[in-house]
């Protein structure tokens, strides 16, 4: 649970976690449909590839800005909140080293109704990819190097603001 | 005032976090001041991609800075 003065209007069940260690979906799921009130869960989560930008790759490594990255995460549960109905929202995003096929980040929602849900989920996924302060550096048969920023991403969030 | 670089920016600088005596009045004048360290520098902080955070939020060139800010430059961001 967040303890903050910017957890102002996230709900008492609203989690954020910035972790090295890998975590449990049948977990996250029962936090989500514990709600009475929520009729729909809705979740996604992201692993990691083996090909990316046209490289074989074998590892990849997450940097982020402490502090930063909670901030932006909970930045970001508030813009939801303010678009949707949601029951609570869980957030996990993993750093460090990390192998193929490995989770990555979690996102999941619940509303009482799926369209709140599927919409919140897929906003919260695409802020994140444009405004949470980490960065991706891959391991590949060709070398280290960092993962630069996808144009696509940069439309999806536009898509939000217009 | 904290001074902190990020991702490949860290890397190609060589410097994590750095705290600076001085106060420029803005993130404009920061950069000018940091660039000023030698041409290598002056490069890496002329990319139009850099991202700047004052206080954790981010920010852009003219944003006001005060003495006990921090301030990180790091390149676009790739989670998720």
């Amino acid at each position: 649970m967040i303890k903050s003065e910017l957890s102002a209007n996230l709900s008492p069940n609203d989690y954020i976690s910035v972790q090295h260690d890998d975590f449990d979906l049948a977990h996250e799921y029962r936090n989500l449909a514990n709600n009475s009130q929520c009729g729909a869960v809705v979740t996604f989560c992201g692993l990691v590839r083996d090909m990316n930008q046209g490289n074989q790759v074998v590892a990849l490594e997450l940097e982020h800005y402490p502090g930063m990255t909670e901030k932006s995460l909970m930045d970001i549960i508030n813009l939801a909140r303010q678009r949707w109905q949601l029951g609570d929202v869980r957030i996990i995003h993993r750093v460090g080293k990390l192998s193929l096929n490995e989770q990555i980040v979690f996102v999941g929602v619940s509303s009482q109704h799926r369209t709140d849900a599927f919409d919140a989920c897929q906003f919260i996924m695409d802020f994140l990819k444009t405004k949470v302060p980490l960065w991706k550096k891959e391991q590949s048969t060709e070398g280290e190097y960092w993962v630069n920023a996808r144009q696509t991403d940069q439309q999806q969030v536009k898509k939000w603001i217009s | 005032m904290k001074i902190l670089f990020f991702g490949q920016l860290r890397e190609l600088l060589n410097v994590t976090e750095l705290q600076l005596d001085a106060t420029p009045s803005d993130v404009s004048a920061l950069l000018e001041h940091l660039s000023a360290q030698n041409d290598q520098w002056r490069q890496y902080l002329s990319s139009d991609s850099i991202l700047v955070a004052v206080n954790q939020t981010l920010s852009d060139k003219h944003c006001k800075l005060n003495e006990h800010d921090e301030v990180a430059f790091f390149p676009p961001v790739t989670g998720g």
